[in-house]
């Protein structure tokens, strides 16, 4: 019996007054899968990602979340999911500590006191944990970011973008923390990044999105082949700049 | 599998975590605390003296009963109410933590209940102290208006939660540009609710405005329990018929704007 999706999108489209920010994507996340969504600047990668959620309407498809209508019942999976974004921030007034607690108990998390100090130790959280949010530096803040995205061991992980304005050195530390994640509990993970090495690093799909389509998609292998190219930033350039498969199916 | 409990109706246990989230911030800032005392007692003080100024000269029977502190009193506890819920918040607005409380399981009915809670915890920190200073400088106990108080208060906190769910409905639609409404919005009630004069000294058209709103009953029955020394529960019974149906209104409107602000996908950008 095949399994429900992490997440189904149906000719997903949204039209703001300023114009069409995704227009008509249909796609599928297999659980335990980690699937890319790459794209220049207003590809429609946020927005997708927020409909994902269900913070923002779609203007018509379907968006359907390990089987559940997202624009109707969103909160009979929203426990099961968690998100990370640079649009959101933690409170800063709060210390680390106190933020999580916070969000675990609204995630009613079993266990909560065990979970932080286990997630303190796999995010090298346990010196910053009395601080207040707001005194921690960039990479710091990510960090915590990730432990609130984490706190309910969730089965399906949005990040948009996970590693922006990091250091290479957090960076790096932050996907091998996203991969243990997915080893280890077989979570579903959904990934729009700028990051061409992240996401050929992490994915085992891409999608590529140029205005709000979907101009390609496939295996990061796959996507190399078809392009001819040696990395995924060559591939990003051809599709945005207009040459090769992704262009025809864009215009 | 994922850790966390799923709580399908609605839940005290996520109505509490925020709870929890607001009184980490109160005790992480003085001057939030400091605040909430401040102008509730400095309008108090004001008045107190005003009155004993006036009550000397006038030698009126409505002074010397205390109309002016109890009314401050009373409006504070409109105002301060307010201000709680819209606070409280705003503050989300501020840390741009919205995105992720509503990401997670916490449903709008438990984000409203949170906010009315901190409303009363808001008011209580900043209201008691200040009749306290009531007793002290001009022996004025608002506590001796026993179960009186309670309706006053039960009808206060009422219009003040429908006003506060219409301000942040509209803030969460229009992002911080809205915010001076939670400033603002609750002063129009001044003249119209006759806190500090009765209803009779408005012009005909527009006593039929005032006894629409909820307080009116309430600065009435005040001042029928000061000056003649009787409560009058039909005040207290229509000024809550008339809450209960503003406060059905501003949920619905709430909800309304929150709808909207996904459509129009504002809730992501939480800014101005």
């Amino acid at each position: 019996m095949p399994s429900v999706p992490a997440i189904s999108l149906r000719e997903l489209r949204k039209t703001y007054r300023s114009g069409v920010a995704v227009d008509g994507i249909s796609f599928e996340v297999q659980p335990g899968s980690v699937v890319g969504l790459l794209g220049g600047n207003g590809a429609g990668k946020t927005t997708s990602i927020a409909m994902i959620m269900g913070l923002v309407l779609p203007t018509s498809g379907e968006v359907r979340v390990f089987g559940a209508d997202m624009t109707r019942e969103r909160h009979r999976v929203l426990h099961r999911m968690n998100f990370e974004s640079p649009y959101v921030d933690m409170p800063h007034r709060l210390t680390v500590r106190q933020n999580l607690t916070v969000f675990g108990r609204l995630y009613g998390v079993r266990g909560l006191r065990d979970r932080i100090a286990e997630l303190a130790g796999e995010l090298a959280l346990a010196e910053l944990l009395d601080r207040p949010a707001g005194q921690l530096s960039a990479g710091q803040k990510t960090r915590v970011a990730l432990a609130k995205a984490l706190i309910n061991e969730p089965d399906l992980l949005l990040l948009d973008e996970p590693t922006a304005s990091l250091d290479p050195d957090t960076a790096d530390w932050i996907r091998t923390r996203l991969e243990h994640y997915r080893a280890e509990r077989g979570a579903s993970l959904l990934l729009a990044s700028h990051n061409m090495g992240e996401v050929e690093r992490l994915c085992d799909r891409v999608i590529m999105l140029k205005a709000g389509r979907i101009v390609d998609e496939g295996a990061p292998a796959a996507l190399l082949a078809r392009y001819g190219r040696d990395n995924l930033e060559e591939v990003f350039l051809d599709v945005a700049r207009g040459r090769g498969r992704g262009a025809e199916l864009a215009t | 599998m994922s850790r966390a409990v799923f709580r399908p109706g609605f839940s005290p246990h996520r109505v509490a975590a925020l709870c929890t989230r607001y009184l980490y911030l109160l005790r992480s800032s003085w001057p939030r605390l400091l605040e909430l005392v401040y102008w509730p007692a400095v309008q108090m003080i004001t008045w107190g003296f005003l009155q004993l100024y006036v009550g000397q000269t006038a030698n009126s029977a409505a002074l010397a009963a205390g109309t002016f502190i109890g009314a401050v009193l009373l409006w504070d506890i409109l105002f301060r109410g307010q201000l709680g819920f819209s606070v409280s918040f705003l503050e989300e607005m501020w840390a741009r933590n919205l995105g992720n409380l509503l990401m997670s399981p916490l449903k709008p009915a438990e984000f409203v209940a949170a906010l009315m809670v901190m409303s009363i915890v808001r008011l209580a920190i900043g209201i008691v102290p200040v009749t306290v200073l009531a007793i002290a400088f001009f022996g004025f106990n608002l506590w001796s208006l026993g179960l009186a108080l309670a309706a006053f208060f039960v009808n206060l906190i009422l219009t003040s939660w429908s006003v506060g769910l219409v301000v942040s409905g509209l803030v969460l639609r229009h992002g911080l540009g809205a915010e001076t409404l939670a400033w603002t919005i609750m002063f129009i009630m001044l003249p119209l609710t006759c806190v500090y004069y009765p209803v009779a000294v408005l012009p005909g058209w527009l006593q039929a405005v005032a006894w629409a709103l909820p307080p009116t009953y309430v600065f009435e029955g005040m001042r029928a329990i000061l000056i003649e020394h009787s409560f009058r529960p039909e005040l207290m019974a229509q000024a809550l018929v008339l809450n209960l149906a503003y406060f059905v209104a501003a949920a619905a409107t709430f909800l309304w704007l929150m709808r909207k602000a996904r459509e129009a996908g504002s809730l992501l950008q939480t800014g101005e």
